[in-house]
């Protein structure tokens, strides 16, 4: 047993854990950050994707031990505030607004890898979307309104939808911007 | 509007329709903050976890098994083998036998002496931890005896086959057959085919596909006394329930199965699981709770698979291009056993071989084969899928030799809007629809004319990227079933769902429901029809699901039948919380029933302005029940079931328009449009989001994904790395569109939409790729269409399978017999 001294989502922990121990399994099973889920174990589909030290990571593919004094943000930890009164990531928001979910199952790492973009690329094109969440799975959603979600996401954080409240996100996709508008 | 014209005040009009907004869903605020029930989130006091050893063999009998040296492992609670678990575990339930002599060898959970597939279970270690159990399983000590290993369908089937079963004298389970002839549905096909003028006949290959549904499965059993409770992530908790109670003896109310949230299914968690039985018979034998949670790699490996077919498909025709007759004959790959509507599959997609087209006669025949494979079941259209491709593939055929446009002939033998309802040779009644409109709009969509003159400019220049455009006009039968239906299918159950509704004393709305939402949003859409209903405030309403307990009653989601059948018994339910509430108002009102009007949830009576009651406070009135009519329970709480008196037909057109660089075989689709008729939209974002997650599965079988297995039985595609779950920048943007025509077998006019973009996308997407190189002489391309596949299929000629095929069993390049294991054993 090795002993770490981890951040995660603001509070700290000090553990023991095996050298073995992968973060998405100390996160889960040791800390109860069960928001944080596993959907491979070849690190292909992304779902496990936490923030370690403000850089997405594939959380199957760090020890926990590699983890050690730093800061891990979770899906638990990108809204601020805490419970009903909580205000999501303009992130979180966007999926919700855009349908970019359905099982849901994908969202929490496809919402931390989505972060991790927009902080490369503020303002990307659908193109740069698809290839920036290439590393995330989702079976459900066929991805659109994932890159819709993303691409509002940017908008909003850019102060862009607050100037132009037009611009988004019917300029991103004219197919859905009926069924969108539909309740304004 | 009575409302409108009541000058008092503004305040009294009813709310805007919530059937048909885009409502945002409920479900997102938990999912989208990591608030989740999934299963193997579950923790319990003492609980205990589940590792399997598997066999890495597909065909053996297990000679020696030695788990003694695993028991004294660290950690470790207990081992169990087949032997020990083998006067308990009785079969996996086979709820759909196609054919009264249709041969069922049995299925149990974990393997007493023989093995079938590679994956199957052999040993379980109980242990403490989820990683001190696996680490146990390489102390188990195992040898196997290898048998010849059956993997190719078309060699399994014939005379001197080995036998995936000893206890069966062939690998065929099953010879179905439906002849409308016979059925007094249509004509004499063989006659058909004697008369026409042109007959095209083609083999085409389903792959064998992987549900992969992004939430592995996970099962946690939890025993108090003598009495269970299992959450398990399933489409079907009440079809388990009931299924688990008969497996293992639990008495049916002794066994509670809740499904909380569940990250997908796709089919592949229709399904009684072999894991979900022996962590009910290891907790009862242990007394504590237990834990199961498969890796992705177990998920691939053994949790079912679907499709894999090879159709034999021949079309009649005139000259003029009139169809005359179709007829079908499949191999079905059943896998090593019949899970749970393993059989049913093909026999589903019987019905839909005609698609649009008025065929005069048809005749359909399948036969169900053994394999030593993981069995097949439901995924995502479940036989529909692999009936529109035959039919789409084979409409541009017949196109190609009658040298035909293939809508022209598409439009000269589809069924006409004015013929609605229509009777199909297959003997469905169609309920409603317009394929010209549909079409007409996707062309549109999609820019056809132009397409098509780049098409030409690039087939005039010779420029290596060519362009094709293929089409798919689909219908398909969905919003299973009328139970009437099902019994003459010989199905072990019927098709109704149930609903309850509950008027809480403060005003708010439960709404318990049968269907089991993983991820479809029925907690949102559910809402918006109660709120319309019963005329109460969206926010107001709570849906409950996917517990035994709090609903009693359902038979869970899918066949896209949670809206068209779960949702009219909400409707249903709701109507009679109405009724119920109107004898109570009247009674508080001082007016007799018959007066009183039911608008934006509140009772007025006619002639009266002003009196009312909202239906909210009768709620609360009745509560109470100081004051309410004699004669009459105090209660405004009231419960359906609904059965179907038909399917629902929802049809579409999807075009698709791709590029093929001849030089490299990469295929890219280039643009997707597609207008689908789902009859009335309850929520269109959710519809929409539908339509695109059933895309992408649908383009996937047409480019990337393939369970593929070796000439041993090793699936080689067993991870994400191999097995091609596309990823956003795979997939294009999807051009998505319309058209209402409302379904007339149930009172909301909904078609189901779950399947619809997955069952109809495969065909448009082959036929694009076709239509890209078919002047080069290409005439199939074996799907998956990867660059290699294309690549051979120009410049090698044949379909592109046979040297991607080499060395496997994917249809062409498998031999099963006298190689790999038995060579090696000697």
């Amino acid at each position: 047993m090795t002993q770490i001294n981890v951040r995660v989502d603001g509070a700290s922990y000090t553990d023991d854990v095996e050298p073995r121990t992968l973060l998405v399994h100390y996160l889960r099973e040791q800390l109860g950050k069960v928001g944080t889920v596993v959907g491979c174990d070849t690190s292909n589909c992304g779902a496990c994707t936490v923030h370690l030290d403000g850089q997405a990571v594939k959380s199957c593919t760090v020890f926990a031990v590699q983890a050690d004094g730093c800061q891990v943000t979770t899906i638990e930890g990108v809204a601020t505030g805490e419970g009903e009164s909580a205000t999501l990531h303009p992130v979180q928001r966007a999926f919700h607004e855009m349908h970019g979910l359905q099982c849901g199952f994908c969202t929490p790492g496809m919402i931390m890898a989505s972060i991790d973009l927009l902080k490369e690329n503020p303002d990307p094109s659908d193109e740069e979307v698809r290839e920036g969440i290439e590393g995330n799975l989702c079976r459900c959603t066929g991805y659109q309104n994932i890159v819709r979600a993303v691409r509002q996401a940017a908008a909003e954080m850019s102060g862009k939808a607050a100037d132009d409240p037009q611009a988004e996100p019917a300029a991103v996709d004219t197919a859905a911007a009926d069924h969108v508008a539909a309740q304004a | 509007m009575t409302a409108v014209e009541d000058p008092t005040s503004a305040v009294d009009l009813p709310p805007a329709k919530e059937v048909g907004q885009a409502r945002r869903r409920k479900e997102d605020a938990r999912l989208i903050t990591g608030k989740t029930t999934w299963t193997d989130n579950m923790v319990l006091p003492g609980m205990l976890h589940l590792a399997v050893l598997r066999s890495p063999v597909a065909h053996g009998r297990i000679t020696h098994l030695d788990v003694s040296a695993a028991k004294e492992r660290p950690n470790v609670v207990a081992v169990y083998t087949g032997r020990d678990l083998a006067e308990e575990q009785g079969s996996l339930p086979c709820a759909w036998p196609v054919t009264p002599d249709m041969v069922n060898p049995g299925h149990p959970s974990i393997a007493v002496e023989q093995i079938n597939h590679v994956g199957e279970a052999v040993a379980i270690v109980v242990a403490r931890s989820r990683t001190a159990a696996a680490d146990a399983l390489e102390a188990i000590d195992v040898d196997y005896e290898p048998l010849p290993v059956v993997l190719d369908m078309e060699q399994a089937v014939q005379e001197g086959s080995p036998l995936v079963h000893d206890s069966t004298t062939s690998n065929t389970s099953y010879h179905f057959v439906f002849d409308a002839g016979e059925a007094g549905t249509g004509g004499d096909t063989e006659q058909a085919f004697a008369d026409a003028e042109v007959t095209v006949s083609r083999r085409f290959v389903q792959q064998r596909l992987i549900p992969a549904f992004m939430e592995p499965r996970s099962v946690v059993v939890q025993p108090s006394g003598d009495s269970y409770t299992m959450w398990s992530a399933t489409q079907i908790p009440h079809i388990l329930r009931v299924m688990a109670a008969m497996v293992t003896g639990i008495p049916e109310h002794k066994l509670r199965v809740i499904a909380p949230d569940v990250g997908g299914g796709f089919g592949g968690k229709l399904q009684v699981n072999p894991e979900e039985i022996l962590c009910l018979l290891i907790a009862r034998r242990l007394g504590k709770p237990v834990k199961w949670t498969e890796t992705r790699g177990e998920s691939l490996m053994t949790a079912h698979h679907g499709r894999d077919q090879v159709q034999f498909i021949d079309v009649a025709a005139d000259r003029d291009g009139t169809v005359r007759g179709l007829r079908v004959r499949l191999l079905a790959d059943m896998g090593a056993y019949l899970r749970l509507i393993t059989p049913g599959v093909p026999a589903l997609g019987a019905f839909m071989f005609p698609g649009i087209y008025k065929f005069p006669a048809y005749r359909f025949e399948c036969d169900g084969v053994f394999t030593n494979k993981v069995p097949t079941d439901a995924y995502r259209g479940a036989g529909r899928p692999e009936a529109t491709f035959a039919i789409e593939r084979i409409m541009d055929e017949l196109a190609v030799e009658l040298d035909m446009d293939p809508l022209e002939l598409r439009r000269k033998n589809w069924i006409n809007t004015e013929e609605f309802p229509f009777t199909t040779v297959a003997g469905l009644e169609y309920d409603s629809g317009d394929y010209h409109q549909a079409t007409e709009q996707a062309l549109e969509l999609l820019g056809y004319d132009e397409l098509r003159a780049e098409q030409k400019r690039r087939r005039d220049s010779n420029d290596p990227v060519q362009l094709g455009i293929g089409f798919s006009t689909f219908t398909e039968m969905c919003g299973l079933a009328p139970s009437r239906v099902l019994g003459s299918l010989a199905f072990g159950a019927g098709g109704w769902e149930q609903a309850s509704i509950r008027m809480l004393p403060t005003g708010k709305v439960e709404v318990v429901t049968g269907s089991t939402p993983h991820g479809q949003g029925h907690e949102t859409a559910w809402s918006q029809i109660v709120a319309d209903e019963l005329g109460v405030p969206f926010e107001d309403v709570e849906v409950l699901h996917g517990d035994t307990a709090i609903s009693s009653r359902g038979l869970d989601t899918y066949g896209s039948r949670s809206l068209v059948v779960g949702g009219t018994a909400v409707v249903k339910a709701a109507e009679k919380v109405v009724e119920k509430a109107r004898v109570i108002a009247a009674h508080l009102l001082e007016a007799n029933a018959d007066d009183l009007e039911f608008t934006g949830g509140k009772f007025t009576v006619r002639g009266t302005p002003g009196a009312g009651v909202g239906i909210q406070e009768v709620a609360l009135a009745i509560f109470a029940a100081h004051d309410y009519p004699e004669g009459v329970e105090p209660t405004i709480d009231a419960e359906a079931t609904f059965d179907p008196e038909n399917f629902s037909f929802p049809h579409g057109t999807h075009i698709c328009a791709m590029e093929i660089d001849t030089e490299t075989g990469f295929a890219k689709i280039r643009k997707y449009a597609c207008v689908d008729d789902v009859g009335t939209i309850v929520n269109p974002l959710i519809v929409e989001g539908q339509v695109h997650g059933g895309l992408a599965q649908g383009i996937a079988q047409a480019m990337y994904e393939e369970a593929i297995y070796d000439a041993e039985g090793n699936l080689t595609t067993g991870s994400f790395v191999d097995y091609l779950v596309p990823a956003a920048s795979d997939l294009p943007h999807f051009d998505t569109g319309n058209t209402v025509h409302v379904a007339t077998s149930n009172p909301l006019g909904a078609k189901g939409v779950g399947e619809a973009g997955c069952i109809a996308s495969t065909p448009a997407v082959v036929n694009a790729a076709l239509d890209a190189v078919r002047h080069l002489g290409v005439t199939d391309i074996r799907m998956p269409l990867t660059p290699e596949r294309v690549w051979r299929a120009i410049h090698a000629g044949g379909d592109g399978g046979d040297r991607a095929a080499q060395g496997s069993n994917a249809y062409g390049g498998a031999r099963t017999t006298e190689s790999g294991i038995q060579e090696a054993a000697q």
